[in-house]
């Protein structure tokens, strides 16, 4: 790689998950990167101060992770695609100004290679447990946007993905990856740089004098005025109207915290990816994300030559969760099988929405290692018909 | 679930072409100043207008248009000051200005980013970027105005709150040691480094000016009274009586050591330009040293 100063190294390579997710960052336009050190994401970190000087772009070492997280988003609102990664630890200290970068609608990426918590857990050691946190993890409400990789390849193809959906909808991206899959090498196909779909910040083409800062389109987002383009705009984490001017009243609250969720539930249908595997005539479901949707997919092609009728979908976006798929699935099979690194947290959510129509079985742990694809197939071998 | 949510009104631009818009422009500094957002919040006698206003000035003075300066603030009442400002201006989190303002500079060089807040938002919860960002020396610019006290959230302590004093937390006086904050910025890197008062205006516009001319992490402090919050407890009477203290107790000594520059405003206030030094910011080594050898690589 040394003395390789183009953003996009098309062609074959043998990557990492970390180091696949640092190439996607780089192919998607992003030219800042801060951070602080932590196992398991340290790599995607080492792989952005080795390749950004070259390529222009700057790449800061913070205090710490609220730090980090802060200069992501002054770098945005200064023009630039920001990323950072980090594993639990970390995200818990990011999510003040995940919060703040909600309200304020500013695009970046965060990478979070999940290990077991909580606290410092198991520092180098897979667990599936910020799923929730993710979703939940700074104070009020707001829509979120969460991907999750299952290969190097997949952590290259869907750090670009993140960066598009941040731009589209103005917000943090997540990137819910595990330790498995960071560090884990496999072949990863970098296609050349004019068939990477790269989605632009939404600019104003407005004149100064009338723009409206938040103002939302038609899908609820407004185009972004970046700092000294001189539009001054007045940004806060404070409760705000359209001007950007803080408001501290019930009505002001009502309309922009109900357009930050209704910009994210309301698009679903165009964030949301699934893989779905035999589940035409399937009556059992197992329904995976990351590492784990490896273990998955083995278990199902073994009980499938042993006759039983399992499918799987594979959750390529967390959030906004897939509920239309989940409760078509529900009125024709009979029981889903959630297997996790957790004690149920995708589990509540398939149990949500497959309502009476069909069970739910979480196969959980705690974490550590993830699960044998026997240790599924007998769930599976279990509850099927 | 049937979700029946509160109803939302729709958004009136009319309302924000109001009677304040109307009269924008008839006082000098307008065009510094967004239109219809004064009056202030702040109360009378508090000293944050004067900062405001001095930079204002400091801008005038180095004939920056509002459109090469960019203010980043923290929470608080100095954090308010940002939304007044006729500029690109970010109200960030609590002690999270400095390192908002370390990317926002990073990316855009070009601009001067000033940071606007308290002591309590830049010493306490906002230490250690404060620190951090002067031993990196960040092209950032930091205005801390000091009233010894949390003023919006109802005068509590502070990391600046002087031993003995009392505020609604200390009731019984205060038995910590304060930071000296002109001393912690110098030791941890900071190359230009001051202490004013709000009565001091004309040198704090020169302080503020200068430090607008300089790259690297600049620190100014600025005492300013807190009548509400600091002022009552302590028996230190209206926003005139404290300036009267200023007058009387400050003594300027350009150069001083900032570790030894003394604060008790009842006694002595050591104030001037203690630290003003040159050497590379992060940005000039990164593009100089860090780029150059990635580059020939």
């Amino acid at each position: 790689m040394a003395g390789n100063n183009r953003a996009v190294l098309t062609g074959e390579h043998f990557l990492n998950g970390d180091e696949a997710s640092a190439e996607g960052a780089l192919a998607a336009g992003c030219t800042f990167f801060a951070g602080y050190p932590i196992t398991p994401a340290t790599e995607v970190a080492e792989r952005m101060s080795r390749r950004l000087p070259a390529l222009g772009g700057m790449y800061i070492q913070m205090e710490d992770e609220i730090a980090s997280m802060a200069a992501l988003l002054g770098a945005s609102w200064g023009g630039a695609k920001a990323m950072t990664s980090t594993s639990g630890p970390g995200f818990s200290l990011m999510m003040e100004n995940i919060g703040l970068g909600m309200m304020m609608e500013t695009p970046c990426v965060v990478v979070n290679i999940m290990r077991a918590g909580p606290s410092t857990g198991l520092p180098t050691l897979v667990g599936q447990a910020d799923v929730m946190q993710a979703r939940w993890g700074s104070h009020g409400d707001y829509g979120v946007i969460a991907v999750s990789p299952a290969s190097p390849q997949e952590m290259f193809e869907l750090t670009i993905t993140a960066f598009n959906l941040s731009e589209r909808y103005r917000q943090p991206v997540f990137i819910l990856s595990d330790e498995i899959v960071g560090h884990m090498y496999e072949k990863v196909v970098i296609p050349p740089a004019d068939r990477i779909e790269v989605w632009p910040r939404r600019k104003v083409s407005r004149d100064p004098s009338c723009y409206v800062p938040f103002l939302a389109e038609e899908d609820l987002v407004s185009p972004m005025a970046c700092a000294g383009e001189g539009y001054r705009v007045h940004v806060t984490g404070l409760t705000h109207d359209e001007m950007g001017y803080p408001v501290i009243t019930d009505v002001a609250q009502e309309r922009l915290v109900r357009r930050l969720v209704d910009k994210i539930r309301k698009n679903a249908r165009n964030i949301i990816r699934v893989e779905s595997r035999l589940l035409e005539d399937a009556d059992t479901v197992v329904v995976a994300y990351g590492c784990v949707s490896r273990s998955a997919r083995e278990a199902v092609e073994q009980a499938r030559s042993k006759g039983i009728k399992v499918g799987m979908l594979r959750l390529i976006t967390l959030w906004p969760f897939p509920s239309e798929h989940i409760r078509c699935l529900s009125e024709k099979v009979r029981t889903f099988i959630v297997p996790e690194i957790n004690f149920g947290q995708m589990a509540y959510e398939v149990e949500r929405c497959a309502g009476n129509r069909a069970q739910t079985v979480l196969l959980g742990m705690m974490g550590g290692t993830m699960h044998r694809p026997d240790e599924i197939l007998d769930v599976i071998e279990e509850f099927a018909r | 679930m049937i979700r029946r949510m509160a109803p939302v009104q729709p958004f009136d631009l009319s309302r924000h072409l109001s009677r304040d818009e109307e009269r924008h422009g008839a006082h000098p500094d307008d065009a510094y100043l967004k239109a219809g957002r004064i009056p202030h919040i702040w109360c009378a006698g508090c000293g944050l207008g004067v900062v405001l206003n001095a930079f204002i000035h400091a801008m005038k003075e180095q004939a920056l248009s509002p459109d090469q300066v960019s203010v980043v603030s923290g929470i608080g009442c100095s954090g308010r000051a940002a939304g007044y400002l006729n500029m690109d201006t970010y109200h960030t989190t609590h002690g999270r200005a400095v390192p908002f303002a370390t990317g926002l500079s990073l990316a855009r060089p070009d601009l001067r980013v000033t940071v606007f807040s308290g002591d309590g938002d830049l010493f306490a919860i906002g230490g250690n970027h404060l620190i951090h960002a002067a031993r990196r020396n960040v092209d950032v610019k930091v205005i801390c105005v000091n009233n010894f006290n949390y003023g919006m959230t109802g005068g509590q302590c502070a990391p600046t709150t002087p031993i003995e004093a009392k505020t609604s937390t200390t009731p019984y006086g205060n038995v910590e040691y304060p930071f000296n904050l002109v001393g912690l910025a110098a030791a941890a890197g900071a190359v230009y480094v001051a202490r004013w008062t709000t009565f001091h205006i004309r040198f704090l516009v020169e302080s503020m000016a200068q430090s607008l001319r300089k790259r690297g992490f600049t620190f100014i402090e600025v005492l300013a009274p807190c009548p509400t919050g600091y002022n009552r407890p302590n028996k230190l009477g209206l926003g005139l009586d404290t300036m009267k203290l200023y007058r009387e107790n400050s003594e300027i000594r350009h150069g001083c050591e900032p570790q030894d520059a003394e604060l008790d405003i009842r006694k002595r206030i050591v104030v001037g330009r203690f630290v003003d030094v040159d050497k590379p910011t992060f940005g000039e080594e990164y593009l100089n040293m860090v780029e150059r050898k990635a580059r020939a690589v």
